[in-house]
């Protein structure tokens, strides 16, 4: 059969091929330079690490049509204000002991993980943990001692013992803290935070 | 040379290597299989091994696992056609072997760690030694490494032994892939603590290997298994690789955006990911096209009915797994309140079984027959090849029937948690305690014993399929060579 039709040749679908994919390639870098850009801790979306030192609540925004971040006044983490390099250091101490701990092959975290337990998104606001003034003292213990906390709400699931110092606990409450703060464009939807106790 | 036993002279020098490869995979799967066993028992009885082996543990060797056979799969799979391919003898053939042995006692040593040390403690120490904590890629940072270096040795085979052969449309358009899908890993291979960077790059892994780099992969395996078991013309095969390379690059590099909804990444993502990845199911309803088209011009006529049967399963699972389910949360409107559910884990399951696991099982039904000296394997076979027809439908109806419970849960969830409670630690579990949801896990357990069953007649099939037989193969006429053709 030497009549192929023109748009079953070899050659041309060859030569779509590389075009197509180096295209493509070419506005997924150029979009990436952008959106790391974005995402770069300490931007507008995703705030430094020392937003730990801040309120953080989230209010309706009606052009964008979804709930919004908003950075209050002062609010000090375990009784303390962070410098930036001492911020950073607590959230990065956090962050290792989640992956250290695998909390993401049973946790969500930006609902990307495990389905075993909750999101972790917007732990830090959650209201299972009654009020603000107690939340961070109830978060360190739940995570060393998850077994005596457990709440598992009648099912029976437990978070299991993951050897977790207090040191560490306090790493992850920060961490928690901070991914909080992140624009998520309005993911979860409709969440509903901790009553605030006195709203700025 | 003899027939009905397995026996090394009848394979050539890449073939010896593919079927070690092959070996390590199938008992990688079968831990695939019993982990998501006990991880699906933790669900229904959260007390089972708790404190011992948690849900965690069994969770990541089930999917590291999972990727690492596959991985395995499409090595083997690479070395078993690449003689065949180039014309020539394996290049490197000594290094091969020991790179084969390399990666596997690397892979047991990573096993033996997740299970028996599980966690440690936050430090830099723990993610090179232990595990990174990210899912699919949990390997610490010094087997990622091994991988890395491994991976070149297995490129410079095959690179090599087509420099030193003839390129083909099929071999070009693998080698090219190989780069890009060795290159993505390192873009997992680095810590930050801000966890929007983390998933940025981890989606360049995870998305473009499974919905580009994999795909394509697989597409070059496809063309060339359609020649050799139904003997389709080259010049067809070679057309369509490269229209599903374009459609594929064309949508999947892109559709990468649909990852980038809600991570802290820009609202365009909403239009580019929501447009590009809608496209993705394109490519798939182009092969299942292709194949169903191909084996019939050929009228089914074929040296090896497993494979043939389970490159067609590929071909629709690929569509359904990947196309369809999919495509059905893949738009931000819809994805906002199905990220993260079981939603997600329906298609995980139904994609990954349909599009990969199958076709590389195709692959070692074509490498035992000519292990066995290219016998017999159309109809008519021993018993009605009874045990490879029952091995195929348990594990095609076990994954199916898995991916609707987990559907139905999903949607459950997605209402009670997501639309209603606002996904509270208190709302995920007013979802996890709605009775359809419980009985969407109850079924899953009971299709997930179903393809157990399935897996364990696969593995007593491939061992014993053709065992004994004097037949040899149909040769599928045209430019397929007979099975039993020495290299
Ligand atoms: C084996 C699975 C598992 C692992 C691993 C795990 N968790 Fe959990 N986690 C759970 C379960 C189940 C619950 C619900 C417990 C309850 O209600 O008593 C939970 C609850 C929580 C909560 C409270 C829920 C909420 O919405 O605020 C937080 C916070 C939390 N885990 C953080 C972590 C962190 C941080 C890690 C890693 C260091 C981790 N978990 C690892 C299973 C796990
Ligand atoms: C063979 C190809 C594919 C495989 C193996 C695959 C597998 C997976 C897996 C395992 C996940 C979950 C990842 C995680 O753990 O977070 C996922 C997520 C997703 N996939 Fe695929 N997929 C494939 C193709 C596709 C295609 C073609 C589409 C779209 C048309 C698609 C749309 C999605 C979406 C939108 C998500 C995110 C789910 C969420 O928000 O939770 N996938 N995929
Ligand atoms: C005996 C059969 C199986 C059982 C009981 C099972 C069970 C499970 C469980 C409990 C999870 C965790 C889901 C969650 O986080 O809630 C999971 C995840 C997963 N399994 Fe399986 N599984 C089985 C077979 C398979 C097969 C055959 C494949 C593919 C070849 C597969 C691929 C996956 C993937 C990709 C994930 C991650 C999904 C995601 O993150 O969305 N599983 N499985
Ligand atoms: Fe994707």
């Amino acid at each position: 059969m030497s009549t192929t039709p023109w748009w079953a040749s070899e050659d041309l679908w060859r030569k779509w091929a590389i075009w197509i994919t180096a295209f493509m390639l070419v506005i997924l870098i150029f979009l990436t330079f952008d959106s790391v850009a974005k995402i770069t801790a300490g931007s507008d979306r995703v705030p430094g690490y020392d937003v730990i030192n801040k309120r953080i609540y989230y209010t309706f925004n009606a052009e964008r049509n979804m709930e919004e971040p908003v950075i209050g006044g002062d609010a000090p983490l375990f009784g303390k204000m962070y410098t930036p390099e001492e911020a950073e250091a607590l959230v990065t101490l956090g962050k290792l002991t989640t992956q250290a701990k695998n909390c993401m092959n049973c946790h969500t975290l930006l609902g990307n993980g495990a389905y075993y337990a909750p999101d972790l998104t917007k732990a830090w606001l959650d209201q299972g943990w009654g009020a603000e003034s107690v939340r961070e003292q109830l978060m360190v213990s739940f995570l060393m001692d998850p077994t005596a906390n457990a709440r598992t709400y009648g099912t029976g699931r437990r978070m299991p013992q993951l050897g977790i110092t207090e040191e560490e606990a306090r790493g992850v409450v920060a961490f928690l803290k901070w991914m909080s703060a992140i624009d998520t464009n309005g993911f979860p939807k409709g969440f509903k935070p901790i009553q605030q106790e006195a709203m700025p | 040379m003899s027939i009905g036993t397995f026996d090394s002279s009848n394979l050539d020098a890449g073939q010896k290597v593919a079927v070690k490869y092959f070996s390590v995979a199938i008992v990688l799967f079968v831990a695939q299989i019993l982990f998501g066993l006990l991880a699906g028992i933790q669900f229904i009885a959260p007390d089972f091994l708790y404190n011992v082996l948690d849900f965690n543990v069994n969770r990541m060797v089930h999917i590291n696992a999972m990727i690492v056979w596959m991985l395995f799969g499409f090595i083997g799979s690479v070395y078993w056609l690449v003689e065949d391919e180039s014309g020539v003898p394996l290049v490197g053939a000594k290094l091969a072997n020991l790179n084969f042995w390399i990666f596997t006692t690397a892979v047991v040593v990573v096993v033996l760690v997740y299970l028996f040390v599980q966690v440690g403690p936050g430090t830099q120490s723990s993610i090179w030694l232990i595990n990174e904590g990210r899912e699919y890629i949990e390997a610490p940072r010094w087997a990622d490494i091994g991988i890395v270096v491994c991976m070149l040795i297995f490129f410079y085979n095959v690179a090599a032994t087509f420099m030193k052969g003839k390129w083909s449309g099929i071999s070009g358009v693998l080698v090219l892939d190989l780069v890009a899908l060795a290159g993505l890993y390192l873009a997992g291979m680095f810590f930050t603590a801000n966890i929007s960077m983390d998933q940025y790059w981890w989606w360049w892994v995870i998305h473009l290997w499974v919905e580009a780099t994999w795909e394509v992969l697989v597409g070059c395996i496809m063309a060339w298994g359609l020649m050799k078991t139904l003997g389709a013309r080259r010049k067809i095969v070679t057309t369509w690789l490269y229209i599903e390379v374009a459609l594929m690059f064309g949508s999947g590099i892109l559709g990468l955006g649909h990852h980038y909804f809600w991570i802290g990444t820009p609202e365009y993502w909403f239009t580019i990911g929501g447009f590009f990845s809608a496209l993705e199911p394109i490519p798939l309803v182009a092969m299942v096209v292709h194949a169903v088209y191909d084996s019939g011009v050929h009228r089914f006529r074929n040296g090896n009915h497993p494979a043939l049967a389970w490159l067609i399963a590929h071909a629709f699972g690929n569509f359904f797994g990947a196309g369809v389910w999919g495509f059905m949360h893949t738009l931000p409107q819809i994805n906002l309140y199905t990220h993260g559910t079981q939603w997600t884990a329906s298609h995980g399951h139904l994609a990954f079984f349909g599009a990969y696991a199958t076709i590389i099982i195709a692959v070692m039904y074509l490498a035992v027959q000519k292990w066995r000296g290219g016998v017999w394997m159309s109809g008519d076979m021993p018993g009605n090849g009874w045990k490879w027809k029952w091995s195929f439908a348990l594990l095609n109806i076990g994954v199916v029937g898995m991916t609707v419970a987990l559907l139905i849960a999903g949607y459950e969830q997605s209402f009670i948690e997501r639309a209603l409670e606002g996904s509270t630690w208190a709302g995920y579990f007013a979802g996890q305690t709605q009775p359809w949801f419980i009985q969407g896990m109850e079924w899953r357990m009971l299709f997930g014993w179903v393809t157990a069953a399935g897996i364990v007649l696969l593995v007593w099939d491939l061992a014993t399929i053709g065992r004994g037989e004097t037949r040899t193969a149909i040769n599928p006429a045209v430019s397929g060579e007979p099975a039993t053709a020495a290299a």
